[in-house]
């Protein structure tokens, strides 16, 4: 593998996004929520203002999960199918660069607008909150911005994924969106619908691991459990076992997510 | 596959792309259908076609675009699908056919990409922009070029790196005349330095005075190659013999030429065109000066590309 190829490819992916201001969008997007969630998310119970940031944590888990799967996978699904229906793709292959080193480029460019919107749009807000926090609840956002990172490069390569294995842009939309709903929306209902459906009997031993088949859960695993106060509040504690939730583990479960999809990806695309 | 060889006499320098038997099969349609092909260092080579000859799918084989399902393709000794292939590369020019390049990048941005994606320099950019005409626009995005100008854009990024081997798909497509003028002398000033240039079009007329050897493909074979002329002979079509004449000769005409083997005399005021095979020409032309000075003026027209490839391709 040639480290300049998938450099020049990376670069101009990440320059793309930021000339064209969607690292900026995105940022402001991912600042104003978090802002909002800090100072107004306790506004149902009457009170204004920033209140604690287990609660803070807790509110952004739940709106990073929705969106950050959504961004990444709008990012990312039309990365080799969007060249090859311009018509851009023959030119880029007819270089001399490997189909691997195109669309690890690619994704690699994309990550890093990707995550670098994730860190400047949440990082302001911690700066922001930086004189309210002491070191120890600096270091809990900061876990959880390393996860919204991990997040959305596991969700980028499931989107690099479906563009090699899409026949055009159109089915590769929709196949980018089917993803997010079977993941952010489907995959909990299912499985708490099988757990019930057993009663229980069947599901003991096998939910946690089910629940690392899809990284969202992981993201939210990996953020609830490690806050104490949290972790009772969402009674995630009572079916998963404490020898899972290790970040480090966790932290590898998402790697994983983002290698695989990657992976078949370039299997597919070398056909 | 025809073969046709007044130039294999000639000392030819030794192949620098080869093509052995090549398949290419999309399911049961045969795109490529076993096609042989060698093409010299240095030569300007014509690949001619209709829209689903074959003509695309070779090229792209010939580039290692898409494996081919059966055969070989050597390029400066080199398999196509082969690990080795990337340094060749570097060395390889291509224009697609319609090329499309990225909206956002300015021309100048445009090389600058493609040079790092070749190992060239940035500093080498502006000398290929200046040698397509493009200097003026350097700075300007790509959405704001019109055909011509991406075009040339595409040209440049094919010139970048000093190729040994250019694989032009319809490269004058979208050029105005002055420009494909332009073009050729850029393609004559390196085939001079010795690179070799395989080009597709469909200006039939356009490339059949400039290229040195041509193939004519037609369903996924080769139906021959060879030189323009050679190509002419070898499908011994009629030529046309056109006359000026004074219109109340017209009959004298026909009568000369009653008992020669002339297929057809066609008629507007002054102008007569009459066809006749290629051997009868000089006896046509002999009976018309026997008409003391009826004949006014004399042309002989020798088949055109178009003639021929509808020939071959039929």
């Amino acid at each position: 593998m040639e480290i300049a190829q998938v450099a020049t490819i990376a670069g101009k992916e990440f320059w793309d996004r930021i000339r064209n201001r969607w690292v900026l969008a995105v940022a402001a997007v991912f600042t104003v929520f978090a802002l909002a969630i800090a100072y107004f998310g306790g506004a149902q119970q009457g009170a204004v203002g920033f209140r604690s940031i287990e609660f803070t944590i807790a509110s952004l888990v739940s709106l990073v999960i929705y969106l950050i799967p959504l961004i990444a996978l709008v990012l990312g699904f039309d990365a080799i199918v969007g060249e090859r229906e311009r018509g851009s793709l023959d030119l880029l292959l007819s270089m001399p660069i490997t189909r691997f080193e195109l669309l690890l480029g690619k994704y690699l460019g994309l990550a890093g607008a990707l995550a670098f919107s994730t860190v400047a749009g949440f990082g302001l807000v911690a700066l922001v909150l930086a004189t309210q926090l002491e070191l120890g609840a600096l270091l809990h956002y900061f876990g959880f911005m390393l996860s919204s990172v991990l997040l959305g490069m596991a969700f980028l390569s499931l989107a690099v994924m479906v563009s090699v294995f899409a026949a055009d842009r159109t089915r590769a939309s929709g196949m980018a969106i089917a993803l997010w709903f079977f993941f952010v929306l489907v995959f909990d209902l299912l499985l708490l619908g099988a757990l019930v459906v057993t009663s229980g009997q069947y599901g003991g031993e096998i939910f946690p691991y089910l629940l690392l088949a899809n990284p969202a859960d992981v993201f939210r695993i990996l953020n609830i459990f490690s806050l104490e106060d949290v972790r009772t509040l969402y009674g995630l504690a009572t079916v998963f076992p404490a020898a899972l939730a290790e970040p480090w583990l966790l932290g590898l479960v998402m790697l994983g997510w983002i290698a695989a999809p990657l992976a078949i990806a370039t299997w597919r695309f070398r056909k | 596959m025809a073969s046709i060889s007044p130039d294999a006499a000639r000392t030819a320098p030794p192949p620098v792309i080869t093509a052995r038997q090549v398949v290419k099969h999309y399911g049961r349609v045969h795109a490529v259908d076993g096609v042989d092909l060698d093409i010299a260092q240095g030569e300007l080579f014509g690949l001619i076609g209709h829209n689903g000859a074959g003509k695309s799918t070779l090229f792209k084989m010939m580039l290692g675009l898409i494996p081919p399902t059966s055969g070989e393709i050597r390029i400066a000794g080199t398999a196509v699908t082969g690990k080795g292939f990337r340094a060749v590369r570097r060395r390889v020019g291509y224009l697609p056919e319609n090329v499309v390049l990225y909206e956002n990048l300015t021309g100048l941005e445009t090389l600058q990409f493609f040079a790092q994606l070749k190992g060239v320099t940035h500093p080498a950019c502006p000398a290929v922009l200046e040698r397509v005409g493009l200097t003026h626009a350097a700075k300007r995005r790509v959405r704001e070029y019109s055909k011509g100008m991406r075009q040339r854009l595409g040209f440049a990024q094919a010139l970048l790196g000093k190729p040994q081997i250019l694989f032009l798909d319809e490269p004058t497509n979208g050029l105005d005349p002055e420009a494909i003028r332009e073009f050729y002398a850029i393609l004559r000033a390196l085939r001079a330095e010795g690179v070799t240039v395989v080009l597709t079009s469909h200006i039939l007329s356009e490339i059949q005075e400039r290229v040195d050897r041509l193939a004519i493909m037609a369903t996924g074979k080769i139906r021959a190659v060879g030189t323009v002329q050679a190509l002419r002979e070898q499908m011994d079509l009629p030529l046309w013999i056109d006359l000026r004449i004074a219109p109340s000769d017209l009959e004298a005409v026909r009568t000369a030429l009653g008992q020669l083997p002339v297929s057809a005399i066609e008629a507007h005021d002054d102008h007569v065109s009459v066809r006749c095979a290629r051997d009868a020409k000089m006896a046509v032309i002999e009976a018309l000066a026997a008409l003391d000075g009826r004949v006014l003026d004399l042309h002989v027209r020798e088949p055109s590309l178009e003639d021929v490839f509808f020939g071959f391709s039929d």
